[in-house]
């Protein structure tokens, strides 16, 4: 479903400060794969994301999403095969319009526009069916502005909308972190509901370890902008939190504190 | 004092430039663009219709084209900012500047009398409708399809789109739309509707002139922003009405400072007092809160 070949993208290219951020990246993805992603602080996790999603141009390597080159696409027209949810609550909507508007909004997802009306009438008992699944209250709120919503309320709604027309890949950069932990619990229970119930390709970046262990199907570690470990099946079934530092110990050949790690 | 003739005049003038002012709500407000190139695409308007009117054309097609020019107007910024990666604030000032220019050379001459030419006004006229009415009847029937097109326009699909980039790109360019794109195509319907206004009122008025566009963004902003203050309009068709009535109401502030006696050229300067007081009304009222909080927690402490 995804598959990325030998990524490079350094950012202030030509400056006496360049940052590299993404240094050789390669990732194949299967189908109804669900990926965690874990690193430290600028290991690079949000660069690939945004590398995938098409937010920059990458300096080399190739990018392959449902047997399509989409390397040279422009973000908005990767937008017809990619969903997303950010960490900031309030960048995956937008405040001045009606639920029902951005929901409609992202029914149209990588398709035409046209001069239709934006809301067409069988759309409303959809979205409320699907809000109502929230269990948020929301589906009685169809003309209320998002901006009156809370955070939690916004990145639910946010979710519903990547999700509405299937993406090929969905990715959620720790689109629970902005969240208290009782309402980023919830916002990861949909996830993982939404997932399931459409079968669909993820990649997850999470601060949390065990979150990473314990959700999708395979757990990837970055680190200076690289993949430097790569685990799924029975071996990751077994592994705790624990394994995964000194996984990581070995790996690098160096010691870290777990909560390095863990803040991320 | 108050006679017919006068409060029609009032009436008519903020009909007519409440046009503007919607192009001036699109970008300002929809697309969150503050485009300046509306001070020179207003007269590029007026130049246009009033060319084409000397040179023998049919006044309604001179507007019609007056409109495109002012498109044409608009998708010029739109390239500056968005191809060329010119800031908004100056590829709205770069258009101005050359629109000053166009409009003269469009012209001949800095002014172009029309008061011997036939406008659509006095075409109407002869279509039997009696000219004391012929301006406002005109007017209001132009203003009541602009809006109820823009309405509908808001809220179709390439609609939500625009207001979409206005308010979050980073969204709308997540769910599939060229932001860029819709800028472009906003600053072009925003400076479409301007020139359009600025063909109307050179006919309105009888001449067109080129250094009508000055204070065109101000003004157009004033009656935005007197529109909001009135009403807090929180959906799109009670905004766009609002934005009406605050180009009615500015005109009514305007013809009262006149009776007041300040001069006609002190105008500018009275709309600006009046927009800075607007803009500045949430600081100030915040000001007003700290002064009252200061001595409550001095007792405190
Ligand atoms: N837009 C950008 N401009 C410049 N540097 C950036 C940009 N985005 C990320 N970086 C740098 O790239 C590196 C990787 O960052 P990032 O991908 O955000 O890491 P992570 O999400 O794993 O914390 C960091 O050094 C960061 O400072
Ligand atoms: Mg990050």
């Amino acid at each position: 479903m995804l598959e990325l070949y030998e990524i490079r993208k350094t950012f202030n290219l030509g400056t006496p400060t360049p940052t590299p951020a993404l240094r050789g990246v390669s990732l194949k993805l299967s189908p109804g794969e669900f990926v965690t992603i874990i690193g430290s602080n600028g290991a690079g996790k949000s660069s690939l994301l945004n590398a995938i999603a098409g937010t920059f141009p990458v300096d080399s390597g190739k990018i392959i999403i449902d047997g399509t080159d989409v390397t040279d696409w422009p973000e908005y027209k990767r937008a017809s095969l990619v969903g997303r949810v950010f960490q900031d609550p309030m960048m995956g909507t937008a405040a001045s319009m009606s639920i029902e508007e951005n929901m409609a909004m992202a029914v149209k997802r990588g398709q035409a526009r046209g001069l239709a009306r934006g809301i067409k009438g069988e759309m409303r008992s959809y979205f409320r069916e699907l809000l109502a699944g929230l269990g948020l209250g929301l589906e009685n709120r169809l003309t209320d502005k998002v901006r009156l919503l809370s955070g939690g309320q916004r990145q639910s709604l946010t979710l519903l909308m990547a999700t509405l027309s299937k993406p090929k890949l969905l990715l959620l950069d720790e689109h629970t972190a902005a969240l208290d932990p009782k309402t980023a619990q919830q916002v990861s229970q949909l996830t993982d509901k939404i997932v399931r119930e459409n079968n669909l390709t993820v990649l997850m970046v999470t601060h949390n370890m065990e979150h990473a262990l314990k959700t999708g199907t395979r757990t990837i570690m970055m680190h200076e902008g690289q993949v430097i470990f790569d685990v799924s099946g029975r071996k990751r079934e077994q592994m705790k939190v624990a394994d995964l530092l000194s996984e990581f110990a070995r790996l690098r050949g160096e010691r870290l504190a777990d909560d390095k790690i863990l803040l991320g | 004092m108050l006679t017919f003739p006068v409060v029609a005049g009032v009436i008519e003038q903020g009909l007519v430039y409440s046009l503007m002012a919607l192009g001036v709500y699109i970008t300002f407000r929809v697309l969150d663009f503050p485009d300046l190139s509306v001070d020179g695409s207003f007269p590029l308007g007026a130049a246009v219709s009033a060319k084409l009117i000397v040179d023998g054309y049919n006044p309604f097609v001179a507007l019609v084209v007056a409109l495109a020019a002012g498109l044409a107007a608009g998708a010029f910024t739109g390239f500056l900012n968005t191809r060329l990666r010119i800031s908004s604030l100056l590829a709205g000032i770069l258009t101005m500047t050359a629109l000053y220019s166009v409009n003269l050379r469009i012209m001949g001459r800095a002014n172009i009398p029309l008061l011997m030419e036939p406008t659509f006004l006095t075409l109407l006229e002869k279509a039997g409708i009696p000219s004391e009415y012929v301006a406002l009847v005109s007017f209001f029937v132009l203003v009541v399809v602009v809006k109820l097109v823009l309405d509908w326009f808001l809220h179709t699909e390439v609609g939500f789109a625009l207001r979409a980039t206005g308010d979050n790109p980073i969204m709308i360019r997540s769910l599939g739309v060229n932001t860029d794109r819709m800028k472009v195509f906003g600053l072009a319907i925003s400076n479409g509707l301007v020139a359009f206004s600025g063909g109307l009122v050179a006919q309105y008025q009888g001449f067109a002139d080129v250094g009508m566009g000055i204070g065109t963004i101000v003004t157009g902003l004033a009656s935005v922003i007197i529109g909001e203050v009135l009403f807090h309009p929180r959906r799109v068709v009670t905004q766009v009405l609002s934005v009406i009535i605050g180009s009615m109401v500015y005109r009514l502030a305007i013809f009262l400072a006149l009776r007041l006696g300040f001069a006609p050229t002190d105008l500018k300067l009275v709309t600006t007092v009046l927009v800075i007081i607007a803009l500045a009304a949430p600081t100030f009222s915040r000001w007003r809160k700290q002064a009252k909080l200061l001595p409550k927690s001095a007792a405190g402490a």
